[in-house]
């Protein structure tokens, strides 16, 4: 089964094709963070406008990618919500034109069930087995779930205020940094010492599955306050420190979950797993525990298509289709707690 | 026009704040909130959602990614975040500026962005960050709704006895 998935909840307008849910035949992300970065984060109508530019060129250039043309589809798979209603729209529009035009089988998927399908598109090694721990964190989104059998989800724990992604942009923004901050505050904790300055760890209620990352933003503003300026030695040692306070909540959280869910496979994703310090705390932690994890390759922890169309091909096999009446949801729950 | 400050010692307290804020608040009513990263506009938020009697099963986060959350309560509760949006333009092209006003009550956070924009009567609270913890608040209306719910906010803080800042 070939199928085409577009994505564009977001930052990134994506494309991808797929063939038999595993094998990537094309996989196109035009990065849009040039456009967002003087801003300092996402800037939706500028977002939806550039997703209009475009999303035509980048679902050609995966067709080309792929060496296919449309008439070689079976399915087409778009990310349904949530993301930013404006965003989502045109990728939903598109999906449902090419749709109607080659009749072809059209499903939506929700975002999140992409990002958990990811670890499915691992090159090497087997896939994970069907009843695994989640830890998804990305700008958006921090959440524990538990998955059953794909499709079948329960909440475990979710943020209580800031995604942890979004702790990394504003500790950036906190800091002069710029945008996006994930990858600057990587780079920039390189030089430093984690130990260096002492930063909260906030874990709601020892046995809530619970995360919490305003608490920990505040005290880098507390920090930043009480020193004035920093030194290119203190930025660093700040970055490392704050790095490292979000990387122990994550793994706690995330082990404690899978002992008292009896878990023994964990599939870690979402972008803020394209940080290497946090990638290698989870590993070795689970390591430890004799607990297998499972992560994306770096390419595909972040937003892109070729995990939508992982998700889409497993819908579209079970049969489950949607009609041209599909909208896009900038709410749209995995499921209820 | 100004009507005066809460001092709050602790994050408890800035919440607390927020709680009595809830209960008093209408329909239509807007309150913007003020303040840098870190100064507790959306733990501020979560107090006055449960002074809404936000509904089980619901919790404030943050609205940074998706600018707008909606909770049920006692009022429909909208809760606007504007940190990612620059200009008017942008808050009009999504549709930010339908929601103030409406059958909800409607709390924006980084509301200094609508600056310039034509706004209904409005509650603006400005935290002030005096310590780790300690945070002033400082309140201002813009007509004679948002006057009258500041003052009746500020009477439900004050201290049962003996004069002085008023404290929650």
């Amino acid at each position: 089964m070939r199928v085409l998935a577009i994505e564009s909840s977001c930052d990134e307008t994506a494309a991808a094709v797929l063939d038999d849910g595993v094998t990537i035949r094309a996989n196109v992300v035009a990065s849009q963070i040039a456009v967002h970065s003087p801003y300092g984060g996402v800037v939706p109508e500028l977002a939806s406008r550039h997703h209009l530019r475009n999303i035509v060129p980048v679902v050609q250039q995966a067709l080309d990618e792929a060496r296919c043309s449309l008439a070689q589809l079976d399915g087409i798979a778009v990310t349904q919500g949530p993301g930013l209603v404006g965003a989502l729209l045109v990728g939903v529009q598109l999906a449902k034109a090419l749709a109607y035009v080659h009749h072809l089988p059209l499903i939506g998927i929700n975002h999140l069930e992409g990002h958990l399908c990811a670890a499915r598109l691992t090159a090497a090694g087997p896939p994970p087995p069907e009843r695994h721990l989640a830890l998804l964190v990305s700008g958006g989104h921090t959440a524990l779930f538990g998955v059953e059998r794909f499709g079948v989800y329960r909440l475990l724990g979710t943020t209580r205020d800031d995604a942890a992604g979004e702790a990394f942009d504003k500790v950036a923004k906190l800091l002069g940094l710029g945008y996006p901050g994930g990858p600057i505050i990587e780079r920039t904790a390189m030089t430093g010492d984690a130990r260096a300055i002492r930063l909260p760890r906030p874990l709601p209620r020892r046995d809530a599955l619970d995360f919490s990352f305003s608490g920990l933003k505040t005290a880098v503003a507390n920090h930043v306050r009480a020193q004035g300026t920093l030194s290119l030695e203190q930025r660093a040692d700040l970055c490392a420190s704050f790095q490292q306070a979000v990387s122990d909540v994550l793994v706690r959280k995330t082990i404690a979950a899978a002992r008292l869910q009896r878990f023994d496979a964990i599939v870690a994703c979402g972008g803020v797993l394209a940080n290497q310090a946090i990638r290698r705390a989870l590993d070795a932690a689970a390591g430890e525990r004799g607990l297998a994890l499972f992560t994306p390759p770096l390419a595909l922890c972040t937003d892109n298509a070729a995990m939508i169309a992982a998700a889409g091909t497993l819908r579209l096999r079970a049969g489950e289709r949607h009609g041209l009446d599909l909208n896009p949801q900038a709410r749209l729950p995995l499921c209820r707690t | 026009m100004d009507l005066g400050a809460i001092d709050c010692d602790s994050a408890r307290r800035t919440r607390a704040c927020g709680r009595r804020l809830g209960r008093l608040l209408q329909p239509g009513d807007v309150v913007g909130l003020e303040g840098p990263l870190g100064a507790g506009k959306t733990l501020f938020v979560a107090g006055a959602a449960e002074g809404l009697g936000i509904e089980a099963g619901y919790r404030v986060a943050s609205p940074t990614f998706t600018l707008i959350n909606e909770y049920p309560g006692r009022l429909p509760i909208v809760h606007v975040d504007l940190y990612r949006l620059e200009d008017h333009a942008e808050m009009h092209e999504i549709g930010v500026l339908d929601y103030l006003g409406g059958a909800g009550v409607c709390l924006v956070e980084w509301f200094e962005r609508l600056a310039g924009a034509q706004l209904p009567d409005h509650l603006r609270v400005t935290i002030e960050v005096q310590g780790d913890h300690a945070r002033c608040l400082r309140l201002s209306a813009s007509g004679p709704r948002s006057s009258a719910l500041g003052r009746q906010w500020l009477a439900a803080c004050a201290p049962r006895r003996r004069s002085g800042v008023a404290r929650p």
